[in-house]
């Protein structure tokens, strides 16, 4: 019984409280405010709450209120079923994959050691592992997301052709197509860090990334796999649907692609899955190739870097502090990769379809063919 | 001989081409424009151009207004530089009338000219990023675009309807400081046209989308009456200002930027060159401009001042002529044309010797460009219709009409 209620706490902080509400304001905001920022405007300032406009915050409750109550409109000769299903079909995939992202370590009962003979990895001594910082403790997590993420792409397409509409058919297609084509390129940039992790499961992926070269470095994915870091994270943005990789909604040719024959929460249900993608997206890249919840020299017993090792405020005040650290560093990093994502989407313009296809096929596919050859002979030779 | 195995799979998979209608009321077509195309996948095949939704019938107007009372509205022509349509119609009917107007006047109308051919350009370019998604790089250019209009607004007091010109002179004389003023708009003029630049120019994405789409042939913009920007990339030097000087065109130094290949990026290239030459040429303007009267002295033409309106019959009489009867104009006809942001701008007028036109033609080079849009369009992917059809830059007011 306790199980379930720990993981209901767990579903919800996490789904709601992080990714809807952190996340999603933090996103909905920056977005605002900082393409603001970089377009030399003022950005919302005008709805108030008591005189103040706390960053345009309340733009984005008004926002919501103007969704719900908009007017439901299914087009006539459209499919209504389907119609009404793709939202469901892009957004829930978008909050399933968060239950395999974890935010920290398990949290260990007893005391945790850091060995550094092997490889910094941390055991609990008089105790055990209780899993109270992902939702899901799974084997084959990376497994797991990648198949909730692909799942979405069904959504869009459903929603492209249910939707009785030229522009919407063009947009699914489009949609489908180009998440098809970087799924590919994703998962193969991703097989040569997981050829060196040798494991699926994420929270051992970031465990060992707490490992440190020469004491000092941090071995995170970024450093042992920096091509792959590149690929995964531009085959993640392409996978996302935001520009420069916008085009099945890209407004100025097709309307709005598979979104054009929405309205009212289903097109906000639509909108915010993106978002809740985006930041998906930026949660992958972090857990695999930043290290995830780990800090530099920030251990669960203390602050270790070139073989010394200090223990500020004793072990058991500093294991709670490096529980706060952590989880500070994973929602950093995902808000950094988040806002670089802003950053690129609106400085650049948009793709074409065909340029889109051969970026991902031509470019990203081979370059991760290579990457996971080179690993491949690399921890051949090395094992 | 082995049988093709993918023969009876290809017979079996029944494609047809799909027809889409992109417009009216389409985000890039923003209601002036539609065109009906047959798509192969997302290749275009085959595209109908269909122009007229922003019709208010000008030539029409014009016939049933006196000379003066055209100006307000050929500002509707090319809204984004009003200006120079008020120019070129005034050019226009001086012709007719054979008047001279003063050397002032002249010098004016070829920076006002310019300040708007400035608007034209920033927003042309702006809206090209925007229309790929860049955003930014087009509130930059608008930014750029508030600080022409900001000028203009100053000196003709509208920022948009401006009808500033007029028969034998113009409105008003530039303000006092109108110089200090321009000084602060070309410094952030100059930024912006750099930062734009740095956004854009070798931006990999946007030469990709740019860069041999919506190709245009010199033999085919010649046969089809292309002209301004869009004719001179393909390499064809013709440049209205250059080649018949009006105004004072003939006593400035500019470049008139040519490319090459007539593909989308040069006609941005050209676009964004063409902005650092009008900077130069109302600098040379605000030079050379001497102090002196704007209008001409022909009092078949110009209103009297209001001292003599109020004071003297003979004002009183004259104002009232022109005011209710029109400028009588002799007959005969003319077709005068300048250099629009887009192209020859020309009027073709005839009158009968009343007051009132007798007919209005107008070449409207948006008009003309739509004409041959198809080719460009034809063969190219549906995506490609957005960068072209923005650097051909149509302008529905003038198109039209």
């Amino acid at each position: 019984m306790a199980e379930v209620l720990i993981t209901l706490v767990k579903i919800i902080v996490i789904v709601f409280v992080f990714v809807l509400g952190v996340a999603g304001s933090m996103t909905l905001l920056g977005d605002r405010k900082q393409s603001a920022r970089i377009q030399n405007r003022v950005g919302p300032n005008q709805a108030k709450f008591f005189g103040f406009s706390l960053l345009g915050f309340p733009h984005f409750i008004a926002d919501g209120i103007k969704l719900v109550l908009k007017e439901n409109i299914v087009p006539a000769q459209a499919n209504k079923f389907l119609h009404t299903i793709a939202p469901a079909l892009v957004f829930i995939p978008a909050l399933i994959g968060w239950s395999v992202i974890p935010f920290m370590d398990h949290y260990c009962t007893g005391t945790v050691m850091t060995l550094p003979e092997h490889g910094y990895t941390e055991v609990c001594v008089d105790g055990e592992w209780k899993n109270y910082f992902s939702i899901m403790h799974m084997n084959s997590g990376v497994l797991f997301a990648f198949a909730i993420a692909a799942i979405s792409v069904y959504g869009a397409a459903i929603a492209g052709w249910a939707s009785n509409s030229k522009f919407s058919l063009l947009g699914g297609l489009r949609s489908s197509a180009q998440m098809i084509s970087y799924e590919v390129a994703m998962g193969l940039s991703l097989a040569g860090a997981l050829l060196i992790y040798g494991t699926l499961n994420i929270n051992e992926m970031v465990r060992m990334q707490g490992n440190l070269l020469g004491d000092w470095l941090p071995m995170w994915g970024i450093v042992i796999q920096p091509l792959a870091f590149f690929l995964f994270l531009l085959a993640g943005l392409a996978e996302t649907k935001r520009a420069p990789f916008d085009l099945p909604e890209g407004e100025s040719e097709i309307v709005a692609g598979y979104l054009t024959e929405y309205t009212s929460m289903k097109f906000a249900m639509m909108q915010l899955a993106e978002y809740a993608a985006t930041v998906f997206i930026a949660a992958l890249v972090a857990v695999v190739f930043l290290g995830g919840w780990q800090m530099p020299w920030v251990y669960a017993d203390g602050i270790r870097i070139f073989g010394n090792h200090w223990t500020p405020f004793g072990e058991e005040v500093w294991y709670y502090i490096s529980i706060v650290l952590r989880i500070g560093a994973i929602t950093f990093k995902i808000l950094f990769l988040v806002w670089l994502q802003f950053m690129m989407r609106w400085t650049l313009p948009r793709f074409r379809y065909d340029q889109v296809m051969t970026l991902g096929w031509k470019i990203l596919l081979p370059l991760s063919i290579a990457n996971l050859f080179i690993t491949a002979v690399i921890v051949t030779i090395l094992a | 001989m082995a049988e093709n195995i993918y023969d009876p799979i290809d017979q079996d998979v029944h494609s047809e081409p799909m027809m889409l209608q992109m417009g009216p009321s389409h985000p890039a077509t923003h209601g002036t424009v539609r065109f009906t195309l047959t798509l192969e996948g997302e290749k275009v095949i085959k595209c109908e151009t269909e122009v007229g939704y922003l019709h208010r019938g000008f030539e029409k107007e014009s016939e049933n207004s006196t000379w003066t009372q055209v100006f307000p509205y050929t500002d509707r022509l090319n809204y984004v530089s009003p200006l120079l349509n008020n120019f070129g119609y005034a050019l226009a009917v001086e012709r007719l009338l054979e008047i001279e107007v003063p050397e002032r006047c002249d010098w004016i109308r070829t920076l006002m000219g310019e300040l708007s051919r400035l608007s034209d350009h920033l927003t042309c370019t702006g809206a090209a990023a925007l229309e790929l998604g860049a955003m930014s790089a087009f509130l930059y250019a608008i930014e750029g675009r508030e600080l022409v209009w900001d000028l203009i607004e100053e000196v003709t007091g509208a920022r948009l309807t401006v009808s500033y010109g007029r028969i034998g002179g113009l409105k008003d004389d530039l303000t006092e400081g109108f110089e200090e003023r321009w000084k602060y708009a070309k410094r952030r003029l100059i930024e912006i046209r750099a930062e734009v630049d740095k956004l854009l120019t070798r931006n990999r994405i946007f030469l990709d989308r740019f860069e041999g789409t919506g190709v245009l042939t010199p033999e085919m913009g010649i046969s089809y009456g292309y002209t301004g920007p869009v004719l001179r990339s393909t390499g064809v030097d013709y440049d209205v200002r250059k080649d018949h000087p009006y105004f004072m065109y003939g006593e400035v130094d500019f470049d008139v930027p040519v490319g090459h290949r007539g593909d989308n990026f040069d006609r941005y290239l050209i676009r964004m060159e063409e902005i650092v030459q009008s900077i130069r040429i109302i600098d040379q303007c605000l030079e050379k401009m001497e102090p002196g009267p704007i209008n001409s002295d022909d009092p078949r033409v110009v209103l009297p001042e209001k001292e003599k309106v109020y004071n003297t019959i003979e004002g009183m009489i004259n104002h009232f002529k022109i005011i209710f009867e029109g400028i009588q104009v002799p007959p005969g006809e003319v077709y005068s044309y300048t250099e629009a942001g887009n192209g020859e701008l020309g009027f073709y007028i005839v009158s009968n010797g009343t007051g009132k036109p007798w007919k209005i033609h107008v070449r409207s080079p948006s008009l003309i460009m739509m004409g041959g849009i198809h080719k460009l369009i034809e063969g190219g992917l549906l995506a490609d219709i957005i960068p072209t059809f923005d650097t051909i830059n149509m302008i529905g007011g003038e198109c039209d009409k």
